[in-house]
């Protein structure tokens, strides 16, 4: 059975080392804690882009509040994955809670997308095992990362851009899978927003409300004209 | 030490912000997977939230009052957008953003 899960996550764990890898060397050439922290996070938070985006709040000494927003609504994306398993998980037993919570992007592809047996108890297990799988690529990137950030001498100045850049790869992706750049616009609009009128410290937070505002505006506006559903938005 | 409880806090924070997440919708959605307004935030929010996460951080990396404000930042996020664009591979893209703009810095390569 291990066998059959290794393939089938292979795929993962060619995407979780080298990103887990690329987090830990950031951790360790932007921040002064000890490296074993980087893999501590992959355990307790296990978020890729989350973990990233926590780097730099940890460089700016972030407000606890802040850091539960940003991380809150960067990861809000998996309050809608959940929706989509409610069934599969059902009568998990104890697995339940680790599924859940080790339910990350590629982890939710992998599971919503297998071929599945009638066999259900059977198919849970595996669904835990690919989990744990999952999780173990991407730890080992962290702590491998982590290493080498603190033992290898090189000039790591503007590797922080890999955070905006993940977040351009994701918007590309977003955008594709949606097919309508609006919410792009809204999202990128909102932080100019934000970036104009508000400190640093607290443009994250105004601009997810200004974008949250605007996503209910929409939702009004298409309830009462629902003829119009589906349709580009201006 | 006061560093390493902030560290502590941080991780528990951020933990517990990214669990929550992840098991909401089995505590609260379980009536509510059809409702419109859960489908609507579904549909637009993640990606409403990555570009607005995009634009504060390209933001704050580039540097606004050299000769060419803000090149050094754009040039490398153009080239994020080209390189996924042609290969749709999330790491090669991020890699050649973050090399370039590595380079930019390092080389000075946009003269301040």
């Amino acid at each position: 059975m291990n066998q059959s899960v290794f393939r089938l996550t292979l795929p993962i764990l060619f995407g979780y080392l080298p990103l887990g890898m690329a987090f830990g060397v950031l951790f360790t050439t932007q921040l002064d804690y000890p490296w074993w922290a980087a893999p501590a996070m992959g355990i307790l938070i296990y978020a890729g882009a989350g973990q990233i985006l926590a780097v730099s709040l940890l460089a700016a000494q972030a407000g606890l509040l802040e850091v539960f927003v940003a991380m809150f609504v960067l990861n809000a994306r998996h309050l809608f994955y959940g929706l989509s398993l409610l069934g599969q998980f059902h009568g998990a037993g104890w697995r339940k809670a680790y599924l859940i919570f080790g339910l990350t992007d590629e982890t939710y592809s992998l599971l919503t997308s297998r071929a599945r047996s009638a066999d259900r108890p059977h198919e849970q297990v595996l669904d835990f095992r690919i989990t744990l799988f999952n999780q173990c690529y991407w730890v080992a990137g962290c702590a491998l990362g982590a290493l080498l950030g603190a033992n290898v001498a090189f000039n790591s100045t503007g590797i922080e851009f890999a955070l905006v850049a993940l977040f351009i790869v994701l918007t590309i992706e977003q955008y594709k899978a949606l097919g309508d750049a609006f919410p792009v616009m809204v999202g990128a609009a909102a932080a100019a927003l934000a970036i104009l009128v508000l400190p640093p410290a607290h443009q994250l937070i105004g601009a997810i409300v200004v974008v949250s505002v605007v996503l209910l505006l929409q939702y009004r506006k298409l309830r009462r004209n629902p003829a119009t559903e589906g349709a580009g938005h201006g | 030490m006061a560093d390493t409880w902030y560290l502590a806090g941080f991780i528990a924070v951020a933990a517990a912000a990214t669990f929550a997440t992840r098991v909401i919708p089995f505590l609260f959605f379980q009536r509510h997977t059809e409702h419109p307004l859960v489908r609507h935030l579904g549909r637009y929010l993640p990606a409403a939230v990555m570009a607005l996460l995009a634009t504060v951080f390209l933001q704050r990396s580039a540097s606004w009052h050299s000769t060419l404000p803000g090149f050094d930042a754009l040039i490398p996020a153009a080239l994020v957008v080209a390189v996924h664009l042609w290969r749709r591979n999330a790491l090669l893209s991020i890699a050649s953003g973050t090399i370039a703009y590595m380079a930019i810095l390092q080389l000075n390569l946009i003269q301040v």
